[in-house]
């Protein structure tokens, strides 16, 4: 497998990935801080090395409403964004999904002003959702790559058609050089069928999209939106094990596990921050301690079930979270983790930390502080939630 | 694992050297990883790079904290940046400056080593860019790379003439430093 890496920067591999793809349109809006993702596409499309329609739009709400009009027409879509470019996005999210538009997007998840700060949290992506997409989040390089052909294959699955956001860490992830396989055109034709929808717009057959729906149709477009989610769930798996049988890489399918069977302290956690944690586990494995992780890879749909089953053994549950929903003090993962046991027989305590926020660095010391006040749980003391990494001279 | 931590200021291509090291290390059969300390990217501000190297793949994402080797571009730096934070007794501290070690008095067991890498820069090169010419020496000094990968690496990045005088500035680097390992 080493013999096929190479050392290329974090965009610039989830660039190759998206062309081998083959998407129809691109559509960006090159404000900083954007990535050199839609950089290099772009200079894959100037340069003839992908079919495409390449549209440089004036703002990300354009870029959305470019795929949107695009996607309707039978084309395969793709966009990447980041922080407030993706809230910009905001309003059209809810019409890519109501319209049951298959695009992909890579977001490189960047913090949001005021006050104005570029580096990296995930308040963007969380932020969006209820918008109706589904969102993966990738631990490494090579796992936000080879997210963007397994998401075109979930999106555009008939049973799913739902837009999909391939969430990795800015900076990171995205500026980060290691080294990774670059996805082979040849393997990617086989496992990628092309796009054909049943329904596109079509000057020749006229049919509307996202046409009005009075209050005896609306919920059930909503239902039918939730009902997809619910395949979603499985072929988000079937999708990880296809990919695994083609390309030789697994990362979990909706969650995976890192020394989790006999743990009492689990760890879960999304994104980048994925593999500090597992070597801080083996640190402290070597020590004795009962630590385990449970990624979480997709956090919509949401895999409650798959959860409750992970977690059956835990003594106690720790919850990193690169947001916060100001007013509820936790961030998103944290409440759903604990929503998702409230009516169920696996009740174990969660506790929810926030850290990493506008780019503050996430040390292996600051992840074993935070395990040494789980341990307090058996002696009684509990923590409901708090930051893990707060300057005390500054608060 | 070995960790390396560059001191650069904006527009002397520290980001640059760090990525060239990590492809040099993985031609050389290593696991290698190389990111900026984030910032605001301004010419002349300091700048910070780091590189991660291992037998195994590498998955600690934080910043660097306790480097075992420290790649100092610009001498002006050490009045103004504690470039010698997180040093270990093993490691090293390699400096561009016509000066000798002696000359710089800073808390750390490390040693430090010295290089006028901006003569080397010009007499090969022809222009005060020193990043490759000390990634060279780096690479003398610490044995961790060979010099072939290193300026394989540079070449790739910098093709046709501009590539090979960098070499060249490598090569004399390497040979000049691996005496100091």
């Amino acid at each position: 497998m080493k013999k096929r890496m190479v050392v290329v920067e974090g965009s610039y591999a989830v660039a190759h990935a998206v062309k081998v793809c083959k998407p129809h349109v691109i559509s960006a809006y090159p404000i900083t801080p954007q990535t050199h993702i839609v950089e290099d596409l772009a200079q894959f499309a100037a340069d003839g090395e992908m079919n495409c329609e390449y549209m440089n739009v004036e703002s990300e709400f354009s870029a959305i409403s470019a795929l949107i009009g695009a996607s309707a027409a039978g084309a395969r879509t793709y966009s990447s964004t980041t922080s407030q470019g993706l809230a910009l996005m905001h309003e059209a999210l809810f019409n890519a999904s109501g319209m049951r538009l298959p695009i992909v997007m890579t977001v490189v998840n960047r913090a949001l002003s005021a006050p104005i700060n570029i580096w990296n949290d995930q308040q963007d992506s969380i932020s969006q959702r209820d918008t109706g997409w589904i969102q993966l989040y990738a631990e490494d390089v090579q796992e936000s790559a080879d997210m963007t052909p397994q998401l075109y294959k979930i999106a555009e699955d008939e049973d799913i058609l739902l837009p999909a956001m391939a969430c990795m860490d800015g900076y990171i992830l995205s500026h980060v050089y290691e080294p990774v396989i670059l996805l082979e055109q040849s393997l990617t034709d086989e496992f990628l069928p092309d796009y054909s929808p049943e329904f596109v717009l079509d000057p020749k057959n006229p049919m509307s999209f996202g046409a009005f729906a009075d209050p005896s149709t609306y919920t059930e477009f909503r239902y039918k939106q939730e009902k997809a989610m619910g395949v979603a769930l499985k072929r988000i798996e079937e999708v990880a094990w296809e990919f695994s049988e083609k390309y030789g890489r697994y990362y979990g399918g909706l969650i995976d596990g890192y020394m989790l069977d006999d743990a009492e302290i689990v760890i879960m956690a999304m994104g980048s921050v994925i593999g500090t944690i597992k070597d801080t586990i083996d640190m402290l494995r070597k020590e004795g301690e009962s630590v385990g992780l449970l990624k979480v890879r997709s956090f919509r749909p949401f895999p409650a079930d798959e959860i409750r089953k992970a977690l059956k053994n835990a003594k106690v549950v720790i919850t990193l979270d690169k947001n916060i929903s100001v007013g509820k003090n936790e961030g998103a993962l944290c409440t759903e983790v604990k929503a998702c046991m409230y009516n169920r027989d696996v009740r174990v305590p969660v506790i929810g930390f926030m850290l990493g926020h506008g780019g503050r660095d996430i040390p292996v010391s600051t992840i074993v502080k935070m395990i040494n006040k789980a341990k307090l749980v058996e002696k009684g003391i509990f923590i409901e939630s708090e930051f893990a990494d707060l300057r005390e001279d500054l608060a | 694992m070995k960790e390396i931590r560059i001191h650069g200021r904006g527009g002397q291509g520290s980001v640059t050297a760090a990525e060239l090291l990590a492809v040099a290390a993985f031609e050389d059969g290593k696991y290698s990883q190389a990111f900026p300390a984030f910032g605001v990217e301004r010419r002349g501000a300091p700048v910070t790079a780091f590189v991660r190297l291992d037998d195994k793949p590498i998955r600690l994402r934080s910043q660097i904290y306790e480097p075992d080797y420290v790649i100092v571009q610009d001498a002006t730096l050490v009045d103004v940046v504690d470039v010698a934070r997180g040093t270990k007794p093993d490691g090293f501290i390699l400096i561009n400056t016509e000066k000798s070690p002696e000359h710089f008095k800073m808390e750390t067991k490390a040693s430090i080593k010295t290089l006028d890498a901006t003569k080397l820069a010009m007499d090969f090169i022809g222009k005060p860019i020193v990043n490759t010419t000390l990634i060279g020496a780096f690479a003398g000094v610490s044995g961790l790379i060979k010099p072939e990968s290193i300026k394989n690496a540079v070449m790739e990045r910098f093709p046709g003439k501009v590539g090979e005088k960098n070499a060249a500035a490598i090569q004399a680097a390497y040979d000049m430093m691996e005496a100091h390992r």
